[in-house]
């Protein structure tokens, strides 16, 4: 192990690493506990240039309270998950069956193909922005949650494959090769062979394609404009515009816009972070 | 094999349909089907109508017309253009600190003390949250009248300094906030490459008399070569990508001076400075040919890792 397990140091040095850590840790999230703080605080705190103190009173209720029954917040979250659900799924079933496809086929293109999603993937978005626009408004879907759903499908089916491509290939081959000579039918293959194999790369898409897709922010401000179907990420600026300078409902507001993704990584984080670093070990 | 005028018998092989006899051949482009006509629709065909759209003046309503390299030749004598290529350049290069600096995390991180597990979590946390709430949050940090940052520069007798209104600091301002959650991400993927790295090695190395700073450079960055991979690709992809911290912290400002390709693309092409598609089209042409060179060189080296196998 490197550097030298801490339980193998002197003494002294343990202590020092001990209470270094949680300082590192208080100094690395600063920003963030600033605006907790900020967003626990009452009205007149702010009003009367007392930032920084203590909070005066505990106004944590008050303030969450006002951003979920007083502004279009709530609206905003339902929208963002009727973006992100639909999304996930789309993207994981189309590249479960495109990661097959590449994954256990030998073809000529074969590679092409994949090179292809590969290389979508990283493309930046402002090339497609006036195109996609176009066509968005083109099919009616201008400024409805459709429309961003289905772009970010077939832009997130080129992560997803390059994913579950290479999740497939680490995937015992006899075990579609004994299928193929008992005579299975190759679409039974994928769905009772290969499918059930793949839970824990279907579980990893599909919370990193929530968190990406929840994050989202300039998709959201190109292809929608009203309360109707703006994600949070674009609400949240029209909810500041509303409270500008009401920093401890910004606070909370941000808070809340933030904590979807955060929930699912804490809760998933295993997924999480093996989805994050597929191909950082060889 | 004859298919018809055969009679049916029991020992003869059922007629095989054209579907069951190119099974295997015809399968996985069934598969495809579906993945790949989104992908065209949505992603590959668009990336050529941009480039024949930057051939074009339009307003995105009225018809177009043909201009040839005019919106191209406007490029070449536009100021703001320039700025945010510099400032482009000037994201690859600082963004480039994301990996180092999460390199040092992941290491300082990389023990087996009482919660640690906790600690890597906190410390990832910055990646979870959406750059959105990452520039207000900096944006409040950064502020002149009240942000934690001049407050604390004050401790220390200097400042105040407003941060994103002044044109020498605001690039730094925002890289900064950018390479937050990106250190994160960088250490995490330096977290996992770690824990694979062979104890043996190392042992080996500490027998031969390597620590420290040589230990870490001949014996452990060479084993961590993957994941550095892996972090430059995202790490250059997100440089390039930059768009929501600048839209929210600074909206371009002040005077264009922290905008970039992506930004002033959109600023063109779509919002109160007027719908001028063509122009913003030329504008993600030469983001897009920027792209294409790491593009070019990541599926290079994803291609000679196909031909090892």
């Amino acid at each position: 192990m490197f550097p030298t397990p801490i339980a193998k140091t002197s003494r002294s040095w343990q202590i020092t690493y001990q209470s270094i850590l949680p300082l590192a840790l208080i100094l690395w999230l600063l920003p963030l506990i600033a605006v907790m703080l900020f967003s626990i605080k009452p009205e007149g705190d702010f009003v009367g240039g007392n930032y920084w103190s203590v909070p005066s009173r505990f106004a944590g209720f008050e303030n969450y309270g006002r951003v979920f029954f007083d502004s279009d917040m709530p609206r905003y979250l339902l929208n963002s998950l009727l973006i992100t659900i639909p999304t996930a799924i789309g993207a994981v079933a189309l590249s479960c069956m495109t990661g097959f496809a590449l994954g256990i086929y030998r073809f000529k293109l074969n590679l092409l193909v994949f090179f292809l999603f590969v290389a979508g993937n990283f493309v930046p978005f402002q090339i497609l922005m006036v195109p996609v626009r176009n066509l968005t408004l083109e099919m009616g879907l201008y400024n409805t949650k459709t429309g961003l759903v289905l772009f970010h499908i077939a832009f997130q089916t080129g992560f997803c494959t390059l994913f579950m491509r290479n999740f497939i290939r680490q995937l015992p081959f006899p075990l579609i090769e004994a299928a193929r000579v008992e005579g299975i039918a190759e679409w039974r293959i994928f769905w009772y062979i290969v499918l059930p194999l793949m839970k824990p790369a279907i579980a990893a898409l599909s919370v990193l394609v929530f968190t990406f897709i929840w994050n989202d922010y300039f998709w959201a401000v190109v292809l929608t404009q009203g309360v109707e179907s703006q994600p949070v990420t674009a609400g949240i600026t029209s909810f500041n515009a509303q409270y500008r300078a009401a920093y401890h409902l910004m606070s909370a507001g941000s808070i809340v816009a933030a904590l979807p993704p955060v929930a699912m990584f804490f809760l998933m984080q295993k997924h999480f972070i093996a989805g994050l670093t597929l191909g950082a070990v060889k | 094999m004859p298919s018809t005028a055969l009679p049916h018998t029991d020992h003869a092989p059922p007629p095989r349909s054209w579907y069951k006899r190119n099974e295997i051949r015809v399968t996985p482009w069934l598969f495809l089907a579906p993945g790949i006509l989104f992908f065209m629709v949505y992603v590959i065909i668009p990336i050529f109508q941009s480039f024949s759209i930057s051939l074009y003046e339009w307003d995105g309503l009225s018809d177009a017309y043909f201009i040839g390299l005019e919106n191209y030749r406007e490029l070449w004598d536009d100021d703001a253009f320039y700025t945010s290529l510099r400032n482009n350049l000037l994201w690859l290069v600082l963004y480039l600190l994301a990996i180092p600096a999460g390199l040092l995390i992941a290491l300082f991180l990389n023990q087996t003390v009482t919660g640690i597990r906790l600690y890597k979590s906190l410390f990832f946390f910055p990646f979870v949250i959406s750059q959105i709430v990452v520039g207000l949050v900096f944006s409040w940090f950064y502020d002149p009248s009240f942000g934690l940052l001049n407050v604390i520069l004050g401790y220390v007798g200097l400042g105040p300094i407003n941060v994103l209104g002044d044109e020498n600091f605001v690039n730094y301002g925002i890289i900064a906030a950018g390479l937050w959650p990106q250190t994160a991400y960088c250490m995490i993927l330096y977290l996992t490459g770690l824990n694979a790295v062979d104890p043996e090695q190392v042992e080996a190395a500490r027998l031969d008399g390597a620590k420290g700073w040589k230990m870490l450079w001949y014996v452990i960055v060479p084993q961590l070569k993957p994941a550095t991979f892996i972090a430059f690709v995202v790490t250059i992809i997100g440089a390039l990508r930059s768009f929501d911290l600048i839209s929210i912290m600074t909206n371009g400002g002040p005077f264009g001076e922290s905008r970039v390709l992506s930004f002033y693309m959109f600023e063109v092409a779509l919002s109160e400075y007027g719908f001028r598609m063509g122009y913003g089209a030329a504008i993600a042409v030469m983001l897009f040919l920027i792209m294409l060179l790491f593009i070019s060189y990541f599926l290079y080296a994803m291609y000679k890792d196909e031909k090892g196998h």
